[in-house]
């Protein structure tokens, strides 16, 4: 069930890509190692390009660590990246490769990004970016989050087929005018 | 048809039901703390959108307020037991299979008609009273932010401020 929609509502500390005043925000709670999440990952590219500054996008953890061995570390990698303002060079490196996220891996894309591997091998190991991404999950729960992936258009929980991107689209334009 | 599931207020129907082959778990035994017993249609249904393994992974939230969580389906024991090994599930599967559904009919979620229980949650507090339930639609992963606010209003927080 869906009470109170997105909580809370996207603020300076979510990672955002686009304008702050474009009329659309689409917030995904996602898995890095989530199939289903990288099914999405192309579909919300593609809608990016399509809507361009009408949309802001902004990406939320929500690693199922029982089913993927690997999502909590990605998370973890994900957010180290953002704290050195690489956030979405990491996230797309990690769905493009969302079949190789072992440690080794993450400290290879780190390197590839330009961000220091031997930093990033001390944060996995002592949990540094452990917490953000806690908090995220904790939002997407209170948020009603109940799978990966969720999108929320505007706050509100799209139920929708988000794997029909002309669907998905219809609803994001319909969420702008 | 949505069953009429019981409401709040409603004294929770004590029951027996096995967990794994040879323990049972009584919710009487659980007096004291706040239960939620969580009702859905059948082990293995779709791995990333499962209800079972959401709850899964939320279990610690739960364990935060003291309560604690089983999962009620009409499946067997030995059904129960590879579900869990293979989603790895930390808590409590019971099995309503004989009489069948015989729980999920005292709460008022049975389906009849398909054979299994419905996709029904109830918050029970720490003196067997029912506090909160909710009955979604079958396809439908209800998710768990109904649970944290009615855990949230039995520990007396405001909602959304749990911890």
């Amino acid at each position: 069930m869906s009470g109170g929609g997105l909580t809370p509502p996207v603020g300076p500390d979510d990672h955002a890509s686009g304008s702050a005043g474009a009329p659309v925000t689409l917030v995904e709670y996602g898995d890095f190692e989530c199939p289903y999440c990288g099914q999405a990952y192309p579909i919300v590219k593609a809608l990016q390009e399509r809507l361009g500054s009408r949309l802001r996008f902004v990406f939320r953890n929500f690693p199922l660590k029982e089913s993927h061995p690997h999502a909590q570390h990605a998370a973890e990698a994900a957010e180290a990246a953002g704290a050195s303002g690489k956030f979405w060079e990491m996230h797309d490196t990690l769905y493009e490769h969302q079949r190789a996220l072992t440690d080794p891996r993450l400290l290879q894309y780190a390197e590839a990004i330009g961000l220091d591997p031997g930093a990033l091998a001390r944060d996995l190991e002592s949990g540094t970016f452990a917490e953000p991404v806690r908090q995220d999950f904790r939002s997407g729960i209170r948020s009603g989050v109940n799978g990966t992936p969720t999108f929320f258009i505007n706050g509100e929980r799209f139920d929708g087929p988000w794997n029909d991107p002309e669907a998905f689209l219809a609803a994001l334009t319909q969420a702008s005018a | 048809m949505a069953a009429t599931l019981l409401q709040p207020g409603t004294p929770a129907p004590d029951f027996t039901l096995h967990a794994t082959p040879d323990q049972t778990i009584s919710l009487s035994e659980l007096r004291g703390r706040p239960v939620i017993l969580a009702f859905y249609p059948a082990d293995w249904s779709p791995v990333c959108g499962d209800q079972m393994a959401l709850y899964n992974e939320i279990l610690s939230e739960f364990h935060g307020y003291g309560a604690e969580l089983l999962g009620i389906s009409v499946d067997g024991v030995w059904c129960h037991a590879a579900f869990a090994r293979d989603r790895k599930i930390h808590f409590p599967l019971l099995a309503d299979f004989e009489p069948k559904g015989g729980v999920a009919r005292q709460y008022g979620a049975y389906r009849a008609h398909e054979g299994t229980t419905e996709r029904a949650l109830f918050v029970i507090d720490a003196e067997g009273v029912i506090r909160w339930s909710y009955c979604s639609p079958v396809g439908v992963n209800p998710g768990a932010d109904g649970i944290l606010r009615a855990l949230d209003e039995l520990a007396g927080r405001t909602a959304g401020t749990g911890s």
